[in-house]
């Protein structure tokens, strides 16, 4: 297609190109032919994300200024007025506390225990490679069949969970029949659930550490602690606040579990942001008050990535 | 005291495989849970206290789940749904990724930036729209409403672009003096180069299609049109005392991503990672 032989330095291609005073206007002619055929090589997925991603953005930020019809048709435009309606109705700030709550019961904890398995995985011993996979067993588990495994095991009467907790003479939990418990109970299941994709990347992330390190740290008579907090975790502190971050915004999104194991209850102890969401436009009607929590969900998650790029920047380390 | 220190180690060793097991075991408690309920007869799991173990193996259950919901036709929906998006996703990844590693356009940061935008944008905060227009057009209960908004992916393109940069320049400079076009030269030489990036990307939006929720409840109504993980907790809403048929039934519907889970773990774990930590 392209007739040039220099296309060695390509980044600074078309700034040596531009400054060659023979030829202009063929190279113009040629940047703008180039241009065409990369959007021609972009235009399948740049139509899906328009259609399926920009369009609806901009439709839910417009939805959200009206009031609807019971089947989503905008009836009577309101402003900010159903943001601000937010913050005053208690469902929706309970919605966000229990968001909240859900990611500071789930984050640390998956982030410690895929921490000690991906250790135990990186182990040098033979077979390990079978740990390593049982390990990451849960990354082909979905969170509808883990949720109805977790029902089971937490029935009160005859689940496993409970028996075993006889056996070692502790009381009955009321695991999801109790609003102080099923919050917790869901979290529980969501963090066994993410274990397998947590454990596959910090593991990936060790393998990524220079030998060299440790092997100079050994000569200089470091023990094993002193190696995992001098070298392996900040080295691998780039994966970690990737995990961070990417565990966070699944909390805040997470759906499934809520809908099959507690439908938001008991008395809207497990009612989080996106079941609320749904909850308001697909039962309710009410879809511009739907669509503005959406948008509040988005901005949270849009500060989020902003915190990442930020602090990824600054503060963690990279070779 | 005396112990030699061959002797330690050994003791260290086996020490820490007892620990490896103990873990395993752990994690692999709940799978095992379902497995074992899901060859219960009635009486067992209706019995106290519950079993750890299957007494014998009981396939009745699937049976039963097959004849009170039909798991069969969910599952055919769900694999032809993830396989729809996963072509589409190999499609228009590979397309937009080769524009970003082969083709030196202006405006390409800004490309990038664009297909960076929709990572921050959660599917949440276009669901509603989404949803009226799939209703609008008259695709609920279709295999073009489950698929179409997921044929796109920013993740999917930056994996393969990713890999298409470490393929050499060279030869696309030969190919170009060779007078062969960018897409054959995309077809016949970077796609075969690329097979490994190109099956982690197979594998991961399989597996995520497969396991959707919110979007498949949402749009299907019919009961021909459910994918498996709306029909298995609906089957669980009919049989809610009959948690050996449930179990049956999620028993069944592993059996998909388990087994891709097997045959493609080495390389959705290599690929995944280089994604991912590299960013």
């Amino acid at each position: 297609m392209t007739d040039q032989p220099s296309q060695i330095v390509r980044s600074d291609n078309a700034r040596v190109f531009s400054s060659s005073p023979v030829g202009l206007s063929g190279v113009q002619r040629r940047e703008i032919k180039k241009l065409l055929e990369a959007l021609l090589y972009l235009s399948p997925a740049l139509i899906i994300f328009t259609a399926f991603v920009f369009i609806p953005l901009v439709r839910s930020i417009w939805l959200s200024t009206y009031i609807t019809d019971p089947i989503g048709r905008p009836v009577k435009f309101v402003g900010l007025l159903q943001y601000q309606r937010l913050f005053e109705t208690p469902v929706f700030v309970n919605s966000f506390k229990r968001s909240l709550q859900f990611v500071l019961y789930t984050v640390p904890i998956t982030l410690v225990l895929s921490m000690i398995l991906a250790l135990l995985g990186n182990l040098r011993l033979k077979r390990i490679d079978v740990f390593r996979m049982l390990f990451s067993v849960t990354i082909a588990v979905s969170a509808a069949t883990a949720s109805l495994i977790f029902m089971y095991l937490y029935h009160p009467a005859l689940g496993m969970l409970n028996y075993m907790l006889s056996l070692v003479g502790i009381p009955a939990v009321p695991w999801l029949i109790s609003e102080k418990t099923a919050l917790l109970s869901v979290s529980l299941t969501t963090v066994w659930l993410q274990l397998g994709l947590n454990t596959v990347i910090l593991l990936a992330g060790m393998q990524g550490i220079p030998e060299e390190l440790y092997e100079s740290a050994m000569i200089d008579g470091a023990n094993a602690w002193h190696k995992f907090r001098s070298i392996t975790v900040p080295m691998l502190s780039p994966t970690l606040f990737f995990l961070l971050i990417v565990d966070t915004l699944a909390a805040f999104q997470t759906f499934t579990q809520i809908h099959v194991m507690t439908s938001g209850g008991p008395l809207d102890s497990t009612n989080v942001l996106v079941f609320s969401i749904y909850r308001e436009f697909y039962f309710n009607g009410k879809y511009g008050t739907a669509a503005a929590q959406s948008i509040m969900l988005f901005i949270i998650i849009l500060v989020l990535t902003a915190i990442q790029f930020g602090v990824v920047e600054k503060r963690v380390h990279y070779e | 005291m005396t112990l030699s220190h061959q002797t330690r180690r050994n003791i260290v060793r086996g020490l820490t495989y007892l620990l490896l097991i103990g873990i395993a075991v752990l994690v692999l408690f709940p799978l095992w849970s379902a497995f074992t309920i899901s060859m219960l007869d009635d009486a067992e799991v209706a019995s106290y206290p519950p079993r750890l173990a299957p007494s014998h193996l009981h396939l009745t259950n699937f049976k039963r789940a097959l004849e009170q919901a039909p798991l069969l036709r969910y599952l055919f929906n769900s694999i032809t749904q993830s396989t729809i998006v996963m072509v589409g996703q190999l499609v228009t990844a590979s397309l937009a990724a080769f524009a970003f590693a082969f083709i030196d356009f202006k405006g390409r940061n800004i490309v990038f930036l664009v297909f960076l935008s929709t990572l921050m944008i959660p599917w949440e905060a276009t669901i509603i729209p989404n949803y009226l227009t799939i209703q609008a057009i008259g695709w609920t209960d279709t295999f073009q409403g489950l698929s179409a908004p997921f044929l796109a992916t920013a993740f999917g393109t930056f994996l393969l672009r990713q890999f298409f940069l470490t393929i050499p320049k060279e030869l696309h400079d030969a190919a170009v003096i060779d007078g062969a076009g960018n897409l054959r030269f995309l077809v016949t030489i970077v796609l075969p180069l690329a097979r490994p990036a190109l099956g982690t990307l197979a594998v991961y939006s399989f597996l995520q299609t497969y396991n959707q929720y919110l979007w498949p409840l949402l749009i299907t109504n019919n009961q021909d049109m459910r994918t498996v993980q709306i029909g298995i907790a609906l089957l669980q809403d009919e049989e809610r005392f009959m948690f050996n048929i449930v179990m049956a039934g999620v028993v069944l519907i592993l059996v998909p991503t388990f087994t891709l889970f097997i045959a493609g773990n080495r390389q959705l774990i290599r690929g995944l990672t280089a994604g991912a930590v590299k960013g």
